[in-house]
């Protein structure tokens, strides 16, 4: 869902472009954050907490509060709130809480 | 090692006018954001500022940003570090940080830190479901990317930011069935309250959000009128479907580089939380240690800007600078800054302050 015409903003946005979320292809703008992306895409569910496995999604949307840490190109924990969406990267729900160098401690 | 005279902490609108005003009487600054634009939370405001000409009264949040934002660019004295964050302050004065994935350190002679602050949350039964949302998400959503947050959104907060995110909610075209509010009135400027009024978004005072709803997903909240104690009364419940409940309850300050500074902090409920002692001048308990904005007590963005330029003259004067406008600017700044804690709108930030002032003095 993505706002078409707005009284005060006009956005700025990059190429259109594609990436994948949990294999499935998606489309977005390139430079925006990955989660506004999926957001528009209609995903909301963004990540897991720790122990109860509880759905999570956007809280703070400034790179502050790790709701949204999802595994991009492989590494765990990048907060998909601020990172700029680039062209074909793989973006994954991440299971657990990632490690440092690989899938260790998975 | 990097060197800096002074090394401003953040970009929002306490940090550009600190840097700004600093670099003006001739210091040497870096300004580090850990986003990859300067403007902080302006970026994302799309209201007209009140107040005076020299507080950009009539202009709005995202107009002013990119004129500050310009103006630093072009600073000849300003060196710009976007996409650095501050990872700690070391007892020597150092400070370490990471820019665009690479570790380094800097030594400032002094440091102004205008961390701004992050959003309360508030609790109750599946508050952590997705598509429920600080109000700075979203805006950054809404205002800054284009992207809808929901189809139906309500609203918590009838504070200014609940009221006029409602009303950037509804320029975009969502629905905002209602704004809830545990307070027994309104905390919002009645200009923007009588907006949305008009608009026909019902505001709820004295009432809560007893529980959210939802599978994976927000589906449904469940609110309800409280008391004076703040207990729900029985039989108010009402059930109401939305995709997004807004979180608009208040914001507490980002200080954990002040404490690790060793700054000597007080819980001031009225400023939000921890917040540092500090001078007239806005210098905290260690020397050339300065705060300006959001994260010395959250007020809005027209003071933050003020507190900014007082910080940046006095950290720049502290260090042999100062030209001839020095005194006069500073003078100047104090004048506004307590033009706009004036009044009724200023008496929790008051309050705040004479309670931070009863603390040990700070020279």
């Amino acid at each position: 869902m993505r706002i078409q015409v707005h009284p005060i903003l006009e956005f700025k946005k990059g190429k259109k472009i594609s990436f994948t979320y949990d294999g499935k292809t998606v489309e977005g703008y390139e430079g925006e954050p990955i989660a506004a992306a999926l957001h528009a895409a209609g995903v909301r569910v963004l990540s897991h907490s720790r122990n109860y496995k509880r759905p999570r999604g956007f809280w703070c949307a400034i790179g502050n509060c790790s709701s949204c840490n999802m595994r991009v190109n492989g590494i765990p924990n990048v907060r998909t709130c601020v990172e700029p969406l680039q062209s074909g990267m793989i973006v994954e729900t991440q299971q657990g809480r990632g490690a440092i160098g690989g899938a260790l401690n998975e | 090692m990097n060197k800096a005279e002074i090394l401003v902490i953040g970009s929002g609108p306490a940090g550009l006018k600190a840097s700004l005003s600093a670099a003006e009487q001739g210091a040497g600054v870096a300004l580090l954001e850990r986003d990859s634009f300067l403007g902080g939370q302006l970026v994302k405001q799309t209201h007209m500022f009140f107040g005076s000409k020299e507080q950009y009264a009539s202009e709005r949040g995202f107009k002013i940003a990119e004129k500050l934002n310009l103006e630093a660019e072009e600073h000849p004295n300003i060196k710009i570090l976007k996409d650095a964050t501050v990872l700690g302050y070391y007892e020597e004065g150092i400070v370490s940080l990471e820019v665009k994935g690479k570790f380094a350190t800097i030594k400032p002679a002094a440091i102004i830190i205008a961390t701004g602050a992050q959003e309360n949350t508030l609790m109750f039964p599946n508050c952590d479901l997705p598509g429920i949302y600080g109000a700075g998400a979203v805006q950054t959503l809404m205002n800054v990317y284009g992207v809808l947050p929901g189809k139906r959104v309500a609203m918590v907060g009838a504070g200014n930011i609940g009221v006029i995110v409602s009303y950037q909610l509804l320029q975009a075209g969502v629905e905002v069935p209602v704004i809830i509010e545990a307070m027994p009135h309104i905390g919002a400027y009645h200009v923007h309250a009588s907006k949305v009024r008009r608009m026909g978004v019902p505001i709820y005072t004295s009432h809560t959000v007893l529980s959210a709803h939802g599978s994976e997903s927000l589906e449904k909240i469940t609110m309800a009128e409280i008391d004076q104690d703040r207990n729900p009364v029985t039989g108010t419940e009402k059930d109401l479907e939305v995709d997004v409940l807004c979180i608009a309850v208040g914001l507490t300050p980002l200080t954990e580089i002040l404490f690790q500074a060793g700054c000597k902090m007080a819980y001031i409920p009225e400023l939000g939380g921890h917040v540092p002692l500090r001078s007239d001048n806005l210098e905290t308990s260690v020397p050339n240690i300065f705060v300006a904005g959001d994260v010395g007590g959250i007020e809005e963005a027209s003071a933050a800007m003020v507190e900014g330029s007082i910080a940046g003259l006095t950290a720049a004067f502290n260090l042999g600078y100062g030209k001839e406008s020095y005194a006069g600017l500073l003078a100047a700044a104090k004048r506004e800054l307590d033009h706009l804690r004036r009044g009724p709108v200023g008496e929790k930030i008051r309050i705040g302050l004479e309670s931070l002032s009863s603390f040990v003095e700070v020279k």
